[in-house]
């Protein structure tokens, strides 16, 4: 009994001066994401339940403002918008992102000089993408015009002025943005596959196409949930895209969350109402994030003893 | 000192006691004699000043290019039913009638001028004060919506989120015939080499004449240091003299705030806003003294979609309207 005891204690021992640096290197991390990570988070709770208007205050208004928030139709639509772009941006960054990777994995000519083009937009700001994407999706100013004047009269190309199609401007831009990210995380991974795999599959007689599919894809998925988690931040922050480009326009046809909590927090004084949105999008993440952090960490696995 | 638009945009600051009174100036400049009835109510509170109000800007001209409207047969339009018979004739001669920045507060800035030159002062005081569901129910208040969508046929297609100041340099250029916008625009016409009444004209659409004012005010925050709160009493004996009232508002496009000065160094359009404001009944507030932050970009948003939404009719609109000035007042 005392031996095993005394076993353990010294254990434990060697197993704290072991960990003991890497503890107390962890602590001003750990200091920030308690204190202003979730402080703020929290502090932003407790307002949405006020009547803050510029300045804040600690009083208590129950779910007033909530109410208002889902009887504003501009924050309704907000959220359809932002739904439909997440959806096509996460796919098709992943998609382009893809194809991309595998173009350059066939070991073509001038590698490098196609590795940095398409990662290059990814060095721009999502304001300087807005900006020139405007520019260029303008009627009377881009694309739309430099086609007629070339004399093809009846092309159209005014989606960026079409209510019901700005969003997938914001998508393409998006996607143009943020592809070349996708591209050299998957390259990673395709490069970190096995040259035998290759060719254990010519000798078995599967088409390329089917291997990329069944077999190549499965082993990327840890390079993909990297990805996709990584779009989706970008997807939650959408605001200086939208800032730049259309500024929630024609009317309120591309207005996203985002903006509406900056516009009622600092363009009209309305930090109760912008607390209850930063709150709704806050539940949104930790509603979409929780299920998926369960699945891969706290989730008893098979075979665990 | 702090700088806001002249109205409610200080309420929070001096709801919570920051901000220095300024009784002793104005009782020595002579304030509530000097200044407009509507500014004077707009700079204080309980009967204190807070605010030290500079300019007054019109918020509600109308900019056109005097060759093009000549070229077109068009005259200056008096009421908002000329400017819609202009459309053809413009559009008639290559031109684009209406250059405008389909921006929210462009087209919340558009509303008001048609709201008050289409339905009356006496409209636009009630929609943004106390009887407000009254009269937003009211005909003529639908009315309003339905002129103001007619507007829409005289813009062109790349008009959503275009700035204002693109939107002028059309005008400037002849690509385009008017704009309505604030006077800050003459800025833009003076960079461009033109003058008020030769290359360019300003009008006030509406048959009363009604002048929606905006503008700016300084205010000062309460300072501990003796030094800062003694250069704040200099600066507020010096703004409102007759000299740095003509110099300021010369360069920033605006009219000066005292009404009992000689203007006749100013541009034409400054002189025509100056004798306009002479006249208490042409005197109106802008929304940013009538209404909190909050409910004007509400607004901003139901006029904005309304604009821009083909299908949305003036019943549509006029029960958002509604809806939002309840929500948000």
């Amino acid at each position: 009994m005392e031996k095993t005891r005394r076993a353990t204690g010294s254990r434990l021992r060697s197993l704290w001066r072991r960990q003991a640096p890497a503890a107390i290197a962890l602590i001003p991390a750990a200091i920030i994401v308690l204190a202003i990570y979730l402080g703020a988070m929290l502090w932003t709770v407790r307002l949405s339940f006020s009547s803050s208007k510029m300045l804040p205050v600690f009083d208590f208004v129950g779910l007033q403002q909530y109410e208002r928030l889902f009887a504003t139709e501009r924050f309704v639509l907000s959220t359809w918008h932002i739904a439909l772009f997440g959806v096509l941006f996460i796919a098709g960054c992943l998609v382009i992102g893809f194809l991309l990777a595998v173009f350059i994995d066939q070991n073509v000519r001038f590698e490098d000089a196609f590795r940095t083009i398409f990662l290059y937009p990814y060095a721009m700001s999502f304001i300087v993408t807005g900006l020139a994407w405007q520019w260029f999706l303008n009627p009377t100013l881009g694309l739309q015009k430099a086609v007629r004047d070339l004399g093809f009269e009846s092309f159209t190309f005014d989606w960026l002025v079409r209510p019901n199609l700005v969003m997938f401007t914001l998508v393409i831009a998006a996607i143009w943005q943020a592809s070349g990210l996708v591209m050299a995380i998957l390259l990673a991974g395709l490069r970190g596959i096995d040259a035998e795999l290759w060719k254990a599959t010519k000798i078995e007689g599967i088409p390329t196409w089917r291997v990329y599919v069944s077999i190549v894809l499965p082993m990327l998925t840890p390079m993909l949930v990297t990805a996709s988690v990584l779009l989706a931040t970008a997807v939650a922050k959408l605001y200086d895209l939208v800032v730049a480009m259309t500024k929630g326009g024609p009317g309120i046809s591309s207005e996203v969350p985002a903006k509406f909590i900056m516009d009622n927090f600092f363009e009209r004084a309305n930090v109760g109402l912008g607390s209850a949105a930063a709150t709704m999008l806050l539940v949104t993440v930790a509603a979409l994030v929780g299920p998926w952090i369960y699945a891969e960490h706290l989730r008893p696995r098979k075979g665990r003893a | 000192m702090m700088q806001f638009n002249t109205g409610k945009q200080l309420d929070e600051l001096v709801a919570n006691g920051y901000l220095v009174t300024l009784d002793s100036a104005a009782g020595a400049g002579k304030w509530d004699a000097i200044l407009p009835k509507a500014i004077v109510e707009a700079s204080k509170r309980d009967g204190h000043w807070y605010a030290l109000p500079v300019n007054i800007h019109g918020a509600n001209w109308l900019f056109y290019n005097a060759k093009v409207f000549a070229d077109a047969g068009v005259p200056e339009p008096k009421t908002w039913s000329d400017v819609i018979a202009a459309g053809p004739k413009l559009k008639a001669r290559g031109v684009i009638p209406f250059a405008h920045g389909g921006q929210s507060w462009q087209d919340h800035l558009l509303f008001d001028a048609v709201l008050i030159g289409e339905g009356g002062s006496d409209l636009f005081l009630s929609v943004y004060g106390k009887d407000a569901q009254a009269a937003i129910a009211s005909p003529k208040f639908k009315r309003v919506a339905e002129v103001f969508k007619q507007l829409r046929d005289l813009m062109d297609a790349g008009m959503p989120g275009r700035n204002w100041n693109d939107a002028t340099a059309m005008v400037i250029t002849g690509k385009a015939g008017f704009q309505v916008m604030g006077d800050w625009a003459k800025g833009e016409f003076l960079a461009a080499g033109q003058t008020a009444g030769k290359e360019y004209g300003c009008a006030i659409v509406g048959s009363e004449g009604g002048y929606v004012m905006g503008g700016d005010v300084f205010v000062f925050p309460k300072q501990n240091d003796a030094n800062a709160t003694a250069a704040q009493a200099k600066l507020e004996s010096l703004l409102l003299t007759p000299a740095v009232q003509i110099a300021f508002n010369s360069k920033k496009g605006s009219v000066p705030v005292r009404t009992d000065l000689d203007v006749s160094s100013m541009d034409q359009c400054a002189q025509k806003g100056f004798a306009a404001l002479k006249d208490p009944k042409k005197q109106i507030p802008g929304p940013s003294y009538l209404i909190s932050p909050d409910e004007n970009g509400a607004l901003n948003d139901v006029i904005t979609q309304y604009l821009n939404t083909p299908g949305e009719t003036a019943d549509d609109f006029v029960a958002k309207f509604a809806a939002a000035v309840k929500s948000a007042g």
